[in-house]
């Protein structure tokens, strides 16, 4: 267990029930301030309902976590962005009708104050934030790099480009952790690579980051510590070293029998997740 | 294409301005004083399409009853500006209440907005079509209210409606009679239009100031996605409530103007169908857009006294008989219209965005524009 002031985020036995169907259950896992802690596992897993659970988006049936000092057991989405945690979408959800500038500006919407009577009066400091949420929003599109003009609107960007609006929205929100939902999805390599030296790029400016992910490479190349979720429970934990070697991972991708993985594991497709992407796919780095 | 430099657009607003000032007199000298009234009505009609459009336009919530908020501003001045109350509560007002519009008016709109939020509380969960079957059925609700609360205490005179409102004053100045200033005649009709035009202009300045600001662009994220909204930190509850008390405020001033205007009021007034024609006004014009949904307001009160004024004399020449009632023949025209928009202009005769493409100097590309076009 490590040092207690150095874990962001800590969630203990977390479940969660649809009716009778388990997605979650008993699933614990901290998170250092300053990594970038992978989540993976096969297609059902239940690495996007723990996210929702920890973003606030579903409430769990048992557990809860402990996020930057205060415990959160049923928190509303806002409350949880206020304390720091932004995140993405697994099917990007942009504001689409609005610009690329405008998306990043809302972001700015939990840290900004001005209300309806600021809005009216427009006064000094209404002016000055307006100003400087503009700026920062402006800042933030050329750190993701979206080159295109800020006024087109986040509908007619490329996949690419969404995907990191999508992240400087989240940044926007000044969070101590980003929690992105398969950024990669859809992305072809150079992309990738792109996104990974941006990945890298945030987390060096300490921005801890929470990655869901099908490209095993990716996440092998890329994180500090990986936890492997299937069937809703927390398979192995560690070191993307160790857990790629971890004999119940390979049977959760492979499908063999393990004790601690189900026999229906066979054939749910996961991108990248052949035998061969697992054992030697991050050994670029 | 740059339409509006700094220079022109001033130009063009006094150009503007100035034509709106005279328009009160153009339509007297041109089509008679009966016009003038029906353009003060057209304008009330913009007022309350203004503040729905803030609701529909801006949150993006479906509001199928917001008549009721310009029912209960139009009451509330009823109430408090003509001698019904003196009959149903003798003891306590021997001559009605007769308070001045300018203290109504502020609290008109506090009623209303707090309405606003009483229906917004209970629907927040709800979306898109059932957010509307709900806001209708609480328009229709307001109505029958009316309708009903002239027993067991007559407290709104039930169907007959009320009559005998004071006029809006303007220091000291009833709107109701002809005034000469400087000379110039102005009948009452042309006083009452310069009074909606100012209140126009204020609801115009409020709507934009609140379009360009951290709560506008909060509405419209949850508009577009309201989890996506949350998690970005957006209180989608509050904001909710927010944008329904704001827009049901505009509708409650709007009332209390059209209770003083009209001297009259009755449960008639406040139809399911006025709730559609001032969302079909908001549409029609470009949802979100101040100059569409204008544009809207305008075209949609003013059609049905066009057509009025015109079906029956055209007929009567071509076939020497009525042949077609206007009233039906409004209706038949509406919806053409309506179809004809959905095919060619589904996002409005004048969209939000295209036009503020227009207007934003700023890093605007030919690119982006012929982004636009394409899609």
């Amino acid at each position: 267990m490590p040092h207690t002031e150095n874990v962001l985020l800590h969630a203990s036995r977390i479940s969660k029930q649809f009716g009778g169907l388990s997605a979650l259950s008993d699933v614990s896992l901290h998170i250092q301030r300053g990594e970038i802690y992978g989540l993976i596992g096969p297609n059902g897993a239940g690495k996007t309902t723990l996210f929702n659970v920890l973003t606030g988006l579903y409430q769990p049936s048992a557990g809860e976590f402990r996020f930057n000092g205060t415990h959160y057991q049923a928190a509303k989405p806002h409350v949880l962005a206020q304390a720091g945690i932004a995140r993405t979408f697994q099917n990007i959800r942009l504001f689409a009708n609005l610009t690329a500038l405008e998306n990043v500006m809302i972001g700015r919407h939990v840290r900004t104050r001005a209300g309806v009577f600021g809005a009216l009066l427009h006064n000094r400091a209404t002016r000055n934030e307006e100003r400087a949420i503009t700026e920062r929003a402006r800042e933030l599109l050329r750190y993701v790099g979206i080159e295109k003009p800020a006024q087109i609107l986040a509908k007619h960007l490329s996949y690419g480009e969404q995907r990191r609006l999508e992240i400087a929205r989240a940044l926007a929100t000044d969070p101590l952790l980003l929690a992105l939902d398969e950024p990669a999805a859809g992305m072809n390599a150079t992309e990738t690579e792109s996104l990974k030296t941006l990945l890298q790029t945030i987390r060096d400016h300490g921005i801890t980051v929470l990655l869901i992910e099908h490209d095993v490479k990716l996440i092998m190349g890329l994180c500090d510590r990986v936890a492997v979720l299937d069937y809703g429970k927390k398979i192995a934990e560690g070191v993307p070293e160790e857990v790629r070697k971890d004999p119940a991972v390979i049977a959760a991708y492979l499908g063999q029998e393990t004790p601690s993985s189900s026999p229906q594991g066979g054939g749910r497709g996961v991108p990248g997740g052949s035998a061969a992407t697992l054992t030697h796919g991050g050994g670029d780095d | 294409m740059k339409l509006f430099d700094k220079r022109n657009s001033r130009l063009t607003f006094w150009l503007m301005l100035a034509a709106l000032l005279l328009l009160p007199f153009a339509t007297d000298a041109l089509f008679g004083r009966g016009w003038v009234r029906i353009v003060d009505f057209a304008m009330l009609y913009i007022m309350l399409a203004l503040g729905l459009n803030i609701v529909v336009g801006y949150a993006g919530l479906l509001d199928l009853g917001y008549i009721a908020f310009f029912a209960v501003g139009a009451y509330c001045y009823a109430l408090t500006g003509s001698p019904h109350l003196a009959h149903a509560f003798p003891l306590l007002f021997s001559d009605g209440v007769h308070l001045s519009f300018w203290i109504v008016m502020p609290l008109a709109a506090l009623l209303a907005g707090g309405f606003g939020a009483l229906l917004g509380a209970p629907t927040l969960r709800l979306r898109g079509d059932y957010l509307a079957i709900v806001t209708l059925g609480f328009g229709e609700i307001t109505r029958i209210f009316l309708n009903n609360l002239n027993a067991p205490v007559n407290l709104t005179n039930g169907p007959q409606g009320i009559s005998r409102i004071d006029p809006i004053r303007v220091a000291s100045v009833s709107l109701n009679t002809t005034q000469e200033i400087f000379g110039i005649t102005f009948p009452s009709v042309h006083l009452y239009f310069y009074l909606f035009l100012a209140f126009i202009a204020l609801v115009i300045f409020i709507s934009q100031r609140l379009e360009k600001s951290r709560i506008g662009r909060a509405w419209m994220a949850i508009r577009e996605d309201e989890i996506a909204a949350s998690a970005m930190g957006i209180n989608t509850r509050n904001l909710k409530l927010l944008a329904f008390a704001m827009g049901a405020m505009f509708g409650g001033a709007s009332g209390a103007l059209f209770a003083g205007f009209q001297g009259f009021v009755s449960p008639e007034s406040f139809s399911l169908m006025e709730s559609i024609m001032v969302l079909c006004m908001v549409v029609l014009g470009g949802m979100g857009n101040i100059a569409g949904v204008i544009l809207g307001g305008v075209l949609l009160a003013l059609l049905p006294e066009v057509l009025r004024h015109s079906v029956v004399p055209l007929q009567q020449v071509l076939f020497g008989k009525m042949l077609v009632d206007p009233e039906s023949l409004r209706m038949l025209l509406f919806g053409g219209a309506l179809i004809l928009m959905m095919l060619y202009r589904p996002a409005g005769l004048l969209p939000s965005r295209v036009r503020r493409r227009e207007l934003d100097s700023d890093e605007t590309t030919a690119e982006a524009s012929v982004y636009d076009a394409t899609h």
